[in-house]
């Protein structure tokens, strides 16, 4: 499965799962973000 | 604070996970903290930022304004204001209105003293602006000790006038201190009773808090009462992700562990120097000046000091350590004004490591800036305690000293 | 599940959409949830939400291919869970 580095296109082959296309963080999660 | 000429390209992880997008840096940070100035009424004891005194060079309105402006294109989610009391500045609602209406959301600190009911009204009727009352006692014995006489009353009755006007939501920020960590109940109960989120965070040896921090930092133990505590109750208190150096206990808190200084986040402080982070207020974390070096954008993208922070960090003796992957080896600025390396342990590592590392050779860094007042105000607090003599039986010194002081020990 | 194909969504009115190298991220600024969008194409579909009768034609837009529609409306799903997106009232594709 080649991945081209400049641009990231849908692989046909890879089944997709969800958490390829959205992940969420708490905004309270990172040091220094108020 | 060295500007590259051209931003570099960072190799990055295909299909990272959001931690590791993070790592590597954004295009722009997703909030920031904004010192406007280093003026304030009070001259809290552990002050990060060694505020007091105006510098003469503050930002202008207009220079301000122009922050905004490139905050806005850079799509910045929000500002984290502060200072110093950034009310007592004259342009502050000026300023505050222009960030909402050009898309950047203000978040801002403040001991209180200007929300009086009007602008507490004023508050509560502009979307996007969120305000963080600071407190550090549940009680004005022990929020008074280091924030100065009256600090517990102009915090609680801005709490009280923000709930009159129907400002909903505001945040109580704690900075949990030695002194305060056996009130975390009654910190939650204030907030409950003011309809606010309480919002714990870590005593870091920033500014004039290195003067102070022997006496207040959490011993060991207490950082273990923290920790329960937060387990048992932190669902709805906020945390910043400010004790990912617990998550050495074993079990990690909600957060990602992720140190954000110059990756997601950064500071800009009163006279347009941008540090990689409040607490990192120093040369050595210097990454330029928004006025002399063409803006913030340059900056954020193009500095030296931020592009080595999101390259790959060494943790040095720490990675060795199982933990190492929880707590990442703690907190940079942290180790940085304890005269420890940045690739060593965190003062207050979990293990101990800190413990020992603390015992040894070590330099304190001189403060890069010291803006607090020369001369004591009325604020001042007086970090005294009142002890008893142990032998009570015995009269105080003999009737016939006369030296006045006589009996007395340091 | 499926039925989000025939459905007209759009962007909430609180959410700002932010491109990065990786993607996007996207800030609600009413519950302050933060969301890592990882594919440029996932950016394209939730953008042209808003501008398409329904969720169907605004995959073909973004040049999703059929095989993966799924896959991206798991996504949008989890998206709509954090009000992220939203039902169009309209259900005509006009842009407000």
């Amino acid at each position: 499965m080649e991945h081209n580095p400049t641009t990231e296109s849908v692989n046909d082959d890879a089944p997709l799962e969800t958490v390829d296309l959205i992940e969420e963080v708490s905004i309270d999660g990172m040091c220094g973000v108020y | 604070m060295t500007i590259l000429e051209t931003r570099p390209v960072i190799a990055r992880p295909q299909n990272g996970s959001l931690i590791e997008q993070f790592e590597h840096g954004l295009d722009a940070p997703i909030c920031l903290t904004w010192e406007l100035t280093y003026a304030c009424n009070l001259a809290c004891a552990h002050c990060l930022s060694s505020s007091g005194r105006r510098d003469p060079n503050e930002l202008t309105t207009e220079q301000a304004e122009a922050v905004i402006d490139e905050l806005q294109r850079m799509q910045v989610f929000y500002v984290n204001i502060g200072g110093g009391e950034p009310t007592i500045r004259p342009d502050f609602w000026h300023l505050l209105q222009y960030a909402v209406d050009h898309n950047v959301g203000v978040k801002f600190s403040t001991n209180g003293v200007r929300i009086n009911p009007e602008k507490a009204a004023l508050l509560a009727s502009t979307d996007y602006v969120d305000v963080q009352i600071s407190l550090d006692g549940a009680t004005a014995e022990v929020n008074d000790y280091v924030r100065g006489p009256g600090s517990y009353d102009t915090a609680i009755t801005a709490l009280k006038n923000l709930q009159d006007a129907g400002f909903k939501d505001a945040k109580i920020s704690v900075v949990v201190t030695r002194q305060n960590v056996l009130q975390l109940d009654e910190f939650k109960a204030l907030a409950d009773q003011y309809g606010a989120t309480l919002r714990l965070t870590r005593m870091r040896p920033s500014g004039r808090g290195a003067d102070v921090w022997d006496e207040l930092h959490p011993l060991p133990e207490q950082q273990r009462v923290l920790f329960d505590w937060l387990v048992a109750n932190g669902e709805n208190v906020l945390t910043g992700d400010s004790f990912f150096h617990l998550a050495a206990f074993g079990e990690s808190l909600p957060g990602l562990n992720l140190c954000g200084a110059g990756r997601v986040v950064c500071l800009i402080d009163p006279v347009g120097d941008v540090y990689a982070c409040p607490f990192a207020i120093h040369d050595n974390f210097l990454a330029g000046n928004i006025l002399a070096d063409g803006g913030f954008q340059r900056v954020w993208q193009n500095s030296e000091l931020f592009n080595e922070l999101r390259s790959p960090q060494t943790g040095g003796a720490c990675t060795k350590c199982e933990f190492f992957d929880s707590c990442r080896g703690g907190c940079m600025a942290a180790k940085f004004f304890t005269g420890l390396p940045l690739d060593g342990p965190d003062p207050e590592c979990v293990q101990g490591y800190g413990e020992t590392a603390l015992a040894g050779d070590r330099t304190i860094p001189a403060q890069s800036q010291d803006h607090s007042r020369t001369t004591p105000g009325r604020n001042q607090p007086v970090m005294l305690t009142l002890t008893r003599r142990e032998d009570l039986t015995a009269p105080p010194v003999s009737a016939c000293a006369e030296n006045p002081l006589a009996g007395f020990t340091l | 599940m499926s039925g989000m194909l025939d459905e007209s969504w759009r962007l909430s009115p609180s959410v700002e959409l932010r491109p990065e190298p990786f993607g996007a991220l996207a800030y609600h600024f009413g519950n302050r949830k933060l969301t890592f969008l990882k594919r440029p194409e996932l950016v394209a579909l939730v953008r042209g939400l808003g501008e398409h009768p329904d969720v169907r034609s605004a995959m073909v837009a973004a040049g999703i291919p059929e095989a993966q529609w799924a896959a991206f409306e798991s996504a949008l799903q989890g998206l709509a869970d954090t009000d992220m997106i939203r039902p169009d009232e309209n259900h005509q594709g006009v842009p407000a």
